[in-house]
This record gives C-alpha cells, structure tokens and sequence, in this order.
C-alpha cells in the first residue's frame, strides 16, 4: 500500500513538472551548454558550423570596438544605476507622505514603468531632436544648449542614460515604496520622541530599514544597465561613430546583422561574466552592510 | 510638481504633437499649443501601418504566455512544493540556476533551435519559450507553501484527486498569486522588443513593438504621423495601466520585474 502510494506520487510528482521540464529544457538549459560551445565555432547561422579553438576569444582581446563597447557599458552602468536608484529614493520619500494630489503624481510617476523601450526611444527621439526637439527649446530658455543629444558622439551615451531613467524611475520607485510601507509606524514616532531630526532619522533609521530594498534595487538594475539594448536600437543604432556601441548592441550587431554568430557567442560570455562579478560582488558586499529586520 | 511635468512631459508631448500639422512640427521656437486639432494624423498613422494585425499578433502572443505561465508554473509549482517525487529538490536547483544566465547570452542558440522547430518567423517562436519561466515557478512555488496543507489532505481523504486538489482547492485560494503572475507575465510580454526582432522578419508577423519600431524606420521625420502612431501603439496598455494601478503597483513590488 504504502510502495503503491509513493509510486503514484513519484508519478504524479513527475507528470506535473514534465510540461515545465521540457520547455525549459529545450529552450532554458540546452541554449546555455549551446552558447558555450558556439563561442568556440564559426557560425554564420545557416551553414554548417566548424570548430576554431579559441579564436573568437583571442580576437575577441586585440577588437578595439569590442573593448571600447565594454567601456561604454560600464560608463553607462555607472550613471544609470545611483542615478536610477538614488533619484527614486527622493521620489519615494516624497511621495510617501500623504500630500495633496498624491495619487496624481504617483501615476505620474509611474506611468513610464508601463511605456514600453520602443515607443519610449520613438518620443525620446523627437523631445530631443536637435532642430525642432522641445528639449532644446526648453533648455535654451534656461541658457543652456543647444544640443545634438544623440546626434553627436560626446552626448549620444548621457542622452541614453536620461531616457533610461525617466523609464525606469518609477518601478524602483515602487519597490521603495512598498519597503516605506513596511517601516513600523512606532520606530518614527520613537526617533521624534528623540529628537533626532528628520535627517538624523532619515540617516539612522529610514536608510537602514530601507537597505534590503536598496541591495535589490542595485543588484538589479545593475543587471539591466549591462543589458541595454532597446532604447539604443531604436534611437542610435549604436552610432553615432560608436558613441553608444554597447555589449549587448555589439553581440545583437554581430550575430544577428552581421551573421558572426561564433564571435557573437564570446561577446555573450563575457557578458555573462561582467553579470556574474558585478552581482556577486555588490551582494557579498552589501549583505554585510544590509541591515535585515527579522 | 516640476517632477510630475517632468516625469508627464515626453507622454504630453506626445499628443500634443499627434494633433499638429506637420509645418507645426517643424518649427523652431516649437507650437506649444496647435492651431487646431489635426485628428487626420491618426487615420493616415492607421493607413500607413497594419496596427490592427499588430494588436493581434501581440495580443495571441501575450495571452497564449499568459495562460501557459499560469497553468505551467501551477502544475510544476504545486509539485515542487507539495508532491516528494524522484529528483526533486536537484530538478528544482537547476531551474531556479537558469534565473542567473541573462536571455542576451542564450539568444543565439535559443534562435537557432527555434529555427530547428521550423519556428523561425512564426508567433509559435514568440510564444514556445514563453509558455513556462522559472520565475513564475519559484513565484507560485513558494505561494502554496504558505497555505494550510490540511484542507489539501482533506480533499484528497474525500477521494479528490491530486490534480483536482490544485484546481478545486488550492488555485482558488491562490488568486493573489496567479493575478500577479499574470500581470506580469502580461506587461513583460506585450513589451518585449529584442526576442521578436531576432525571430520575426515580416510585417504580418510582427508584434506591437516590432511594428513600432518598423514603422518608425519608414517615417523618419514626420513627427505628427511618428507621434500618432505611438500613441494608438501605447493607449491600450497606459490605459489598462492607470485603470488597474494599483494591481499593477502590488505586482511589481511583490515580484520586481519589469518589462
């Protein structure tokens, strides 16, 4: 009795997870082992591929486009994620407190979280479009500009920064929230009871609580900021002179443009490496400074 | 305030430009406020494009990975956290690993099995590897194990089922849950770009976004038409969006993902 039951259970356990296994199999797990081994082939996508050693990886090391994507990844990287991050913090403690209108600059707010890359990138390229773009117009009023923004190879990448944190601000801004949401009431009233101020309690007792959502928010939009791709596709195309010529450009841009899907599969490792140093480091890092409530 | 103008201008602008002539566009000081309101705009952006077909291709898509995402991830979720079977525990680590590797390093390979399955230009190759995420796994996975086992053990005393135990008692407790995997599995992909410009090619294939972008590349300049377009593009989910908020908002907060 007791061998029949877990027989069924075995079954019943396997047949509920066959569908999941399969299709992450084929197109989850297989594509990883692929991936590895493509990067030591020539493969143009069509033909039959043949082995070259490691030769992707050494020409890889002397590609100065290669290099410089990498650098202009990491530039990006650096901008996006404080500025992402640290913007959404002021955004979310001042929406947090119950204001007039809240509910009108919460939606405000939120609203590009659900703009999709494309359609962000085609209003982006008009806002800044040098001749006739508001943003000119709008800056010149204040003494500034005019600019090229994307048209010229100096601020095509901040450009890409500023359109990538108007899109994203407010999904980290809803993470922060949530966490604000989770602070007791009582532990506020204690720091003002206190008197520590309201930056002694921003410092002391806010930022700390807030920390777990931090880590998260760093980890993964650091994760997202190697991995741009859309909103340069469709402004810059990379240009201009490579100005925004990222990774995962330049891999989409080989593999799939120029059909060196081989060479394309190291660029992807290296990628995968970048994404695995930067995670690893930022949690081994931060969990030692998170502070967790139980 | 200076936030919400901000943060609301690219979306404003936007329609202001959809309802100017195109000589209003080209200007410089730009026309703040148009002369009228150019509504032909929208009928020559619907002329200039199939955005019906585009509304279709991503709506089969989209519901076609929603629906596989909720009864996948259910099936494979409640056996991971209730079933003990044969490999478990090793089976669960290996699908929770993959979470690590970001699609862009798998892309290659993934297009050329879709291509293998003969899926290349198809929707099958858009929604085949959608059907079933790891995330939408872990997600419901750890959902059933907070619910009480014993109203599990008493439907099965009762002679239920294993599978009519998920679908009579446990999914119906579990509507928080599958309502967030929905909503995201929906808007993450209704706006998915990179994987729908790898594997489709044509036009009557495309998805919203692929025909976006498309229709961006054979209207270079003309703002009006360009503006237009977007805007029949993102109605639809901006309008779900603000309608259904705050469902979206707790999603998003309770899983982080964003599409």
């Amino acid at each position: 009795m007791t061998r029949r039951l877990l027989g069924s259970e075995h079954a019943a356990g396997w047949l509920f997870v066959l569908p999941a296994v399969v299709l992450i199999g084929v197109f989850g797990i297989i594509p990883i082992g692929w991936a590895l081994l493509l990067s030591f082939q020539h493969n143009d996508l069509l033909t039959a591929p043949t082995w070259v050693g490691a030769a992707n990886y050494r020409e890889l090391v002397h590609d100065p486009v290669f290099r410089d994507s990498i650098r202009r990844t990491i530039i990006y990287t650096l901008l996006f994620v404080p500025l992402s991050v640290g913007g959404a913090l002021g955004v979310a403690l001042f929406l947090y407190r119950p204001i007039r209108l809240s509910r009108f600059y919460r939606t405000a707010v939120f609203v590009p979280v659900a703009t999709s890359t494309v359609a962000t990138g085609i209003i982006f390229n008009w806002l800044l479009d040098p001749t006739y773009g508001i943003a000119n117009f709008l800056l010149g009023k204040v003494g500034l500009g005019p600019y090229g923004f994307f048209q010229d190879p100096d601020q095509a990448l901040y450009a890409i920064v500023a359109m990538t944190v108007w899109g994203w601000l407010g999904f980290d801004v809803i993470i922060y929230l949530a966490a604000l949401q989770g602070i007791p009431q009582d532990l506020l009233e204690a720091a003002e009871l206190d008197n520590a101020g309201r930056w002694g309690t921003f410092r002391h007792v806010i930022l700390p609580l807030l920390s777990p959502a931090t880590l998260f928010l760093i980890v993964w939009s650091t994760i997202n900021a190697l991995q741009v791709f859309d909103e340069i596709y469709v402004t810059t195309r990379g240009g201009p002179l490579h100005a925004t010529t990222v990774l995962v450009y330049y891999l989409y841009n080989q593999a799939f443009e120029l059909f060196h899907a081989g060479y394309a599969a190291a660029v992807a490792e290296v990628l995968f490496a970048i994404t695995l140093v930067f995670s690893i480091a930022q949690l081994w890092i931060g969990n030692r400074r998170v502070h967790y409530t139980s | 305030m200076p936030l919400a103008a901000v943060m609301l201008l690219p979306l404003v602008w936007m329609l202001v430009t959809s309802v100017e002539t195109l000589a209003e566009s080209r200007h410089f000081p730009p026309t703040i406020v148009p002369s009228g309101i150019h509504w032909e705009n929208y009928p020559n952006a619907l002329d200039s494009a199939p955005f019906g077909r585009f509304f279709a291709n991503s709506l089969v898509v989209t519901l076609a990975s929603v629906a596989g995402n909720l009864v996948f991830c259910s099936l494979a979720g409640y056996a991971f956290a209730r079933l003990r079977f044969f490999g478990r525990d090793v089976i669960f680590i290996v699908l929770l690993a993959t979470l690590m590797v970001p699609f862009q390093v798998t892309m290659i390979p993934t297009f050329l099995i879709v291509q293998h399955l003969g899926l290349v230009n198809s929707l099958g190759a858009l929604i085949a590897p959608n059907l079933v995420t790891p995330f939408g796994i872990f997600l419901l996975r750890q959902f059933f194990r907070t619910l009480p086992v014993d109203l599990e053990e008493a439907a099965r005393i009762d002679g239920c089922s294993r599978l009519g135990v998920l679908f009579r008692v446990v999914l119906p407790l579990s509507m928080p849950a599958l309502a967030t995997l929905g909503i995201v599995t929906f808007l993450w992909t209704w706006n998915d770009f990179l994987w729908p410009l790898i594997a489709i090619s044509s036009t009557d294939q495309s998805t919203v976004q692929l025909g976006l972008a498309s229709f961006q590349g054979a209207h270079q300049t003309r703002w009006t038409l360009l503006m237009a377009g977007n805007v029949v593009a993102l109605a639809p989910m901006l309008l779900v969006f603000v309608f259904a908020q705050r469902w979206f908002v707790q999603s998003i907060a309770a899983t982080g993902v964003k599409g």
